[in-house]
């Protein structure tokens, strides 16, 4: 039982309950399995992973003497067709329940015109080359870009496959290409029929296409169909593997106590009393802070409680969350990098003010830092095998990872195999350009030496408190209206961390695009606008946060409109209608919003009011209406929520819905409860999900989501939910409560009996 | 270093897990949850924050959904502990496995074994919940996923299941 096991997943559309998870493996090499593609399964099902040669052991026999043979078809890097019919996709993102193991599927059957029963999908090794991510240049999950990046690529994978078993088929019956047909997963022509397994051996001794030919979407069968998800029996019964899961014959636990501040060193520790305890195998100082490695969790635990440390501050960040603050709030009282500058904007913000001085608007919002929280924290096993190194991990940046990991060991990345695990979440927490954990993971693997392998494991505390948050930002908008009603100007000042320049993967000290994504690209037509930014340091280490720089941006631009709309005597909806121009993929997501609410304006019964917010990010499109109340707790309580999406080509619309309602949630508890806090001193204050909460089941919205039907190329999911929903909701809350909340989240600030207006019944 | 030994102050412990005897041997201090996970090998419960704030590692202790988190492994000697891989019997997927494939009630599926858990023990208590029996059921589990809205629309799916007539939505 105690050895790494790997999922492989079925689709659960058979009556029999296969078990997928091969748990009678030794340690296994998932670059073994892909890289002898060619090699047969025979009787085997493709889902297993088979050993490379050179883990080939005693105990592998059985499995080895399936290996080396004919059978299996891989045209590609990308599908596998094996003797049993099965079709395996080797997906190159990572799942973490974003859906990319079904989408990427769903695109190869697709083309395939395959059964969706017979798919499954596989993880990809680290090869930064042939498993790129387009959107990126090298491996890489992260920017909603999953689907998008590998809709050409998978589409010519499965075409390219049709063509070969075609090809195939037609030799065999000697018939001509055009009179073959493939339906289901089945190739016929006149009375001829095969199967996929059939035919695999052939169509391996076929040349593939040179530009396959891809279906007209007209004819798509299986996208845009709500399909069973590939990884959906594992994860009911309990038997999908994550890395957590992992506990490898001879396991060490090793659990991390980090500096208390970032940027701060370890001076020295004690760790006498540590080492007494029973269970408890070594203490030793890494890079990183000091790691504890025992028998068992508790044993490692309770080590680490008993260890004092002493830590070098004078390189730490001291200042407080509200520090960091008043020294952002400073800066953007002046303009910054210029990201846009159209027109006057002092000229038309003076002038509106010497007609009327209640004609401008000029508000300072408050973003915090705020950490991605996933279910899984991070965690890593990794082992020495002499000169290779295993290693598996919930990776969103495999090559980077293997290369940090080696690097650390003192071996060759070629030498380091890293099998990607299911993911509990992610959130873009384990995107890491530097990859600063695995590196972490291999330090803490490298000082206790030997060949066992060490798990590490974060606490829900290094979580919260380990940094790479969503940055810290600041931002000043001012806004005028002329006397006609015409929103005249919109000069939006931004103070934040650039992650570009924090990751390395910039030095520059140009404008950083995430930086002002969605308000450089602002849609609405206002002839003076003006976004600047400034690019402030801090010692915190900050990261891509669930889509990124709109997560903020989206927040400050859709309720400052919003005020302004007001201002201008004009309703949310039709006002923003009016200045979209010519934009029409927002304004069809807006009008089909306000179309499913009904929209006749920010009033709704029971003591409810609505607000609406529309913002593309990631290239789709989404607009949001949230009917909101005072809950019993002074916040609001958000009822329901009526979401609407372009996303071009929608390939799995359930995943799309799921994703809406996914942002939606996550968003919400974010704009209503959280933020990480630094204290005076430079600590942070919260550690758990006691002070870093989310929303849960009974406060979650009932969300409605409706999908634009288009046939453009599809673009991203996992983040343009998220955008819109703070400022929505929070746009119903001022129609309400009168209180226009700029400063997050609202547990800081929001005071509903403050300024409580027009409620007409309870709250529910 | 005699006290360092990993089997130095342990306790032999016996537990009816998803109806199999299972003897172990552990420390007092160590919390079920682990207990299962690295001495039994059943990994489905999830650590996510090891402090009864979650529910994902819900697991049922005679019978009651409990935190295993926060459940010594020796508080469980001569009980009866059943997980979620226990569930399933042999190929027969669990009603509420089957309506959570059905109706996507799950995303990174982290949390999953101990929303299902949690409905379990709803079910066997009430067979035709109300719709808030059923929110207040998993109102412990945290989703980070937000999985919610599938989640209850799963568990809806079950007790219309086993009674049609007392279809009762919102
Ligand atoms: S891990 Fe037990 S409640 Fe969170
Ligand atoms: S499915 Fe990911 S936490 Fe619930």
């Amino acid at each position: 039982m105690n050895t790494p096991i790997n999922n492989s997943i079925a689709a659960d559309m058979g009556a029999a309950m296969q078990d997928n998870v091969s748990e009678d493996q030794s340690v296994v090499s998932r670059r073994g399995f892909l890289l002898s593609s060619a090699v047969a399964a025979g009787g085997l099902a493709i889902g297993m992973y088979l050993p490379s040669r050179a883990d080939a052991r005693p105990g592998m026999a059985n499995v080895m003497q399936n290996a080396g043979g004919e059978g299996v078809f891989a045209p590609n890097a990308f599908v596998r067709i094996a003797p049993d019919d099965t079709v395996t996709v080797v997906i190159k993102h990572i799942e973490f329940g974003q859906g990319p193991y079904t989408g990427l599927s769903t695109i190869v059957a697709e083309e395939l015109d395959a059964s969706w029963s017979q798919m499954r999908a596989d993880a990809a090794p680290a090869d930064a080359d042939t498993y790129k991510n387009f959107a990126f240049g090298t491996q890489g999950t992260g920017g909603s870009t999953a689907i998008a990046n590998s809709y050409e690529q998978m589409r010519k994978a499965g075409a390219t496959a049709r063509a070969m078993l075609v090809a195939a088929a037609a030799e065999r019956w000697n018939v001509a290409v055009s009179d073959v047909s493939v339906s289901n997963g089945v190739v016929s022509a006149t009375a001829n029929t095969a199967t996929f397994g059939e035919l695999a051996a052939d169509a391996m001794r076929q040349n593939p296409p040179k530009k396959p030919t891809l279906k007209d979407p007209a004819n798509f069968k299986l996208i845009g169909t709500n399909l069973p998800k590939l990884d959906s029996r594992i994860k009911t019964t309990g038997k999908a593997i994550y890395t957590l899961d992992q506990y490898p014959d001879n396991v060490v636990t090793a659990v991390i106590e980090h500096a208390p501040q970032f940027g701060a060193t370890l001076k020295s520790f004690d760790a006498a009393e540590a080492l007494k305890q029973p269970g408890v195998l070594a203490v030793k100082a890494v890079p990183q802070g000091v790691a504890v490695y025992a028998e068992n969790t508790a044993a490692a635990l309770k080590a680490k409680q008993s260890i004092t440390a002493s830590w070098d501050s004078n390189k730490a960040e001291t200042r407080s969350s509200e520090q960091i603050r008043a020294d952002f709030s400073k800066a953007a009282r002046k303009p910054g990098l210029v990201a846009v500058s159209n027109g006057n904007v002092d000229q038309a913000i003076n002038d509106a003010a010497n007609i009327d001085k209640g004609r401008t608007l000029d508000v300072e919002y408050f973003h915090p830092f705020l950490a991605h929280a996933p279910m899984e924290t991070l965690d890593a096993v990794i082992q020495r095998q002499g000169k290779n190194v295993v290693s598996w991990l919930g990776s969103q940046f495999p090559a980077a990872d293997q290369k940090a990991i080696a690097k650390v060991m003192g071996v060759s990345p070629k030498n380091v195999t890293l099998n990607t695990q299911f993911a509990g979440g992610s959130f873009g927490r384990r995107a890491q350009p530097g990859a600063p954990f695995a590196a972490e993971a291999a330090e803490v693997a490298k000082a206790f030496g030997g060949d066992r392998p060490v798990k590490l494991m974060w606490t829900r505390d290094n979580d919260i408190r380990g940094g790479w948050y969503r940055p810290l930002t600041v931002a000043r908008l001012r806004g005028a209206v002329d006397a006609s009603g015409n929103i005249t100007a919109w000069d939006e000042t931004i103070a934040t961390q650039s992650i570009t320049q924090e990751t390395g993967m910039d030095s520059g000290k140009q404008l950083d695009p995430k930086v002002v994504e969605g308000s450089k690209d602002l849609p609405y037509g206002i002839k003076n606008h003006r976004v600047t930014a400034h690019q402030l340091n801090t010692g915190v280490p900050v990261l891509w946060w669930r889509s990124v720089g709109h997560s903020h941006n989206g927040y400050h631009t859709e309720t400052f409109i919003d005020q302004l709309l007001e201002m201008a005597g004009k309703d949310p909806v039709a006002g923003r209608m009016a200045l979209l121009g010519d934009h029409e993929r927002h304004k069809g997501v807006l009008q089909r919003v306000a179309d499913m609410a009904s929209w006749s304006g920010t009033h709704a019964n029971d003591g409810r009011m609505r607000g609406v917010a529309v913002h593309k990010s990631f290239d789709s499109y989404v607009a949001q209406i949230h009917e909101v109340s005072i809950g019993n707790d002074g916040l609001p309580k958000v009822h329901k929520v009526w979401c609407a999406v372009d996303c071009g080509v929608a390939v799995n619309p359930n995943v799309i819905a799921a994703q809406m309602e996914g942002g939606i949630g996550y968003g919400l508890s974010a704009i209503l409860y959280n933020a990480v806090t630094l204290q005076a001193g430079g600590k942070v204050l919260e550690s758990n999900f006691d002070q870093y909460r989310s929303l849960r089941i009974h406060e979650m919205p009932a969300v409605e989501t409706s999908v634009i039907k288009s046939a453009k190329a599809p673009t991203g999911v996992g983040e343009p939910g998220l955008p819109p929903a703070g400022p929505a909701m929070a746009n119903a809350w001022r129609a309400l409560t009168g209180n226009a909340v700029s400063s997050l989240p609202f547990t800081a600030t929001a005071n509903a009996s403050a300024r409580r207006k027009n409620t007409t019944g309870a709250s529910s | 270093m005699s006290d360092n030994s990993p089997t130095s102050g342990k306790q032999l412990v016996t537990m009816t897990v998803n109806g199999e005897q299972t003897e172990v041997a552990i420390e007092p201090r160590r919390v079920l949850l682990d207990v299962l996970r690295h001495d039994v090998g059943l990994t489905g419960s999830k650590k996510v924050c090891e402090m009864g704030d979650c529910g994902a590692c819900t697991v049922h202790l005679d019978g009651a959904p409990v935190y295993s988190c926060l459940v010594l492994g020796i508080e469980c000697a001569g009980k009866k502990v059943d997980t979620i891989e226990g569930l399933a019997k042999g190929n027969q997927l669990d009603p509420i496995q089957q309506a959570f494939i059905d109706h996507d009630a799950f995303q990174c599926g982290f949390c999953t074994s101990g929303q299902i858990m949690s409905l379990k023990a709803l079910f066997e208590d009430s067979p035709k919940p109300s719709d808030e029996q059923i929110v207040t059921a998993v109102s412990g589990n945290l989703c980070r996923c937000g999985a919610y809205q599938n989640i209850v629309k799963a568990a809806q799916a079950v007790r219309d299941e086993a009674k049609p007539e007392t279809r009762n939505d919102d």
